[in-house]
């Protein structure tokens, strides 16, 4: 009996966590522009219609170099982070950690205004603008932590011996790093590059704040389409692809490290 | 003499390993905010909407004696509550069902089902739910639509943060040995004796630390409010609204705190449980 009532809210709630996704993926194809239902007639003109859009290609360009920018920041800082937090004993070592879960752990609402102001009042005095770089800046605030809790799993699991054994056998420190540590590191590294990639890539808080005039991610030309009557098959095309792109990452993890990898995304 | 030596070179290691993370977060960030909650102490004038730079408490008076904004915050919790008591109301079941029920192949899939949608735009799942709810929309032609409002942020909230609850409840269901619920039948306990005097006290912690995330991010949502909430107004709303037209920057600051004081106090409150260590 219990079983049977488990089995049903599990059939449920993956009901209640796909149906939306679906809907989305079939009104790509609704013939009707106000997405009538039950669709009525098929078509593949939104599709075309979106892949000649200007707007979203711009800004989909604008979001991918954008989440390349804030991953190598978030990569070269957590990682430094997380060698200082995992391999050295210092005063303060646990307000190290918590200053990095702080972006994250705070309304994205608080850090997009702070950093706003910090920028206005610091930073463009200097003659630098918001554009692009201040939504990197942004970004990589909060996607530090990601690589942080990736490299320090990994580093807390695997030890120094292998590097102490490196070591005595008359590798350089420089050696250690490219033959040991690195390779050690590499699927942390991707698996938290990947998040912060997904974790940037998402974004519409903080970039509402930090981004120049002129600049639009695609979360943010989403947004600003959303509210507009005979823009939406457009939208909805792009919400559709973005829905297909997240097997990818589910997919490489899988490839990569095994079912439980990407399991938390913070 | 060459301890000496090792010890003086590992503390330059250090000093460059932290040196730019400490820059750009110690000082860079927490300074950002440090002055935005010091903005919080400051005001606009009314007529040249420049900040005035002198303390005072105005702002939180305002906030504290005003209906409008006390209706705000309770709304905004209230809110939070309810999403997160529906998220383990439903993950309960979903996780158990995953954990102890499905054999290992189902249960591969089902935590990559379960996997997936995270990596799902967040924006993207909030508009799939306005086309949903919309009038004449799909569940309009099937079961009728609340329509957009408090219960549909409700909703939507509850969906997009539903697998923040499942994955630590199903992480902490794992580590449970089977043999404390056979022990349980054994004893006679029936399931839903078992379920309340062994499984539950032992996941304490996981849903506390599911209902952080849970909570913290329906606290300070104002997007999905905008997309699906008709004229709902949350805490984030009234900071965006200072922040963007009304110009008054040390006020959205001031609500800004909200939020946060909430969040601080409810870390405090479940950190006696453990829940810290379960993120």
């Amino acid at each position: 009996m219990t079983r049977w009532v488990l089995r049903a809210v599990m059939a449920f709630g993956l009901f209640f966590i796909y149906a939306p996704l679906l809907l989305v993926l079939v009104n790509s194809f609704n013939g009707d522009r106000t997405f009538g239902w039950p669709p009525h007639d098929f078509t593949t003109q939104w599709w075309s219609a979106a892949w000649r859009n200007g707007g979203a290609r711009d800004a989909l360009w604008t979001s991918v170099k954008a989440g390349l920018g804030a991953t190598a920041i978030a990569l070269v800082l957590g990682t430094m982070v997380a060698f200082a937090v995992q391999r050295f004993k210092f005063f303060g070592r646990d307000t190290v950690s918590l200053l990095v879960v702080l972006p994250i752990a705070l309304p994205g609402i608080v850090t997009g205004i702070a950093l706003d102001s910090a920028w206005r009042s610091v930073v463009a005095p200097l003659g630098l603008g918001k554009g692009l770089f201040s939504v990197i800046v942004g970004h990589a605030t909060f996607c530090v932590v990601t690589v942080y809790n990736n490299v320090l799993a990994r580093l807390r699991r695997s030890g120094v011996n292998l590097e102490e054994a490196s070591a005595d056998l008359g590798a350089s420190p420089a050696q250690t790093f490219r033959y040991i540590t690195f390779p050690m590191l590499r699927s942390a590294l991707l698996a938290g590059g990947l998040l912060a990639f997904a974790l940037s890539f998402d974004e519409i808080i903080v970039t509402t704040f930090t981004a120049g005039p002129g600049i639009q991610t695609l979360p943010i030309w989403i947004f600003n389409n959303l509210f507009r009557p005979n823009q939406a098959p457009v939208v909805n095309v792009v919400a559709a692809v973005l829905i297909v792109l997240s097997v990818l990452p589910v997919w490489l993890a899988q490839r990569v490290a095994g079912p439980e990898a990407g399991a938390s995304r913070t | 003499m060459d301890d000496d030596q090792g010890l003086g070179r590992r503390r330059w290691q250090l000093a460059a390993l932290l040196s730019a993370p400490l820059l750009w977060l110690g000082v860079a960030y927490l300074g950002a905010l440090a002055v935005l909650f010091l903005s919080a102490f400051w005001t606009v004038n009314g007529f040249t909407g420049e900040v005035v730079r002198e303390f005072t408490l105005d702002n939180f008076r305002t906030i504290v004696t005003q209906e409008v904004y006390r209706n705000v915050t309770l709304r905004s919790l209230g809110v939070a509550i309810a999403v997160t008591v529906i998220c383990v109301v439903l993950a309960l079941p979903m996780a158990f069902y995953m954990a102890k029920v499905a054999s290992p192949r189902t249960r591969h899939w089902l935590v990559i089902a379960i996997l997936t949608p995270l990596w799902a735009s967040y924006l993207v799942k909030a508009y799939a739910w306005r086309v949903l709810l919309a009038n004449d929309g799909p569940l309009d032609s099937v079961i009728g639509t609340p329509g957009y409002g408090l219960f549909a942020v409700v909703i939507v909230l509850t969906y997009l943060w539903l697998p923040y609850m499942i994955l630590p409840i199903y992480a902490g269901l794992e580590r449970l040995p089977d043999s404390l619920l056979e022990a349980s039948a054994d004893l006679g306990g029936r399931a839903g004796r078992t379920f309340r005097g062994v499984v539950l006290p032992l996941l304490v912690p996981s849903i506390f630390a599911g209902s952080i995330f849970t909570f913290s991010l329906s606290l300070g949502d104002y997007i999905t409010v905008q997309i699906v909430g008709g004229k709902t107004q949350m805490l984030g709303n009234v900071v965006y609204a200072n922040v963007g037209a009304a110009n008054n920057l040390p006020f959205a600051a001031a609500i800004a705190c909200v939020p946060v004081v909430i969040m601080v106090i409810y870390l405090a409150a479940v950190r006696r449980s453990g829940a810290l260590e379960e993120l």
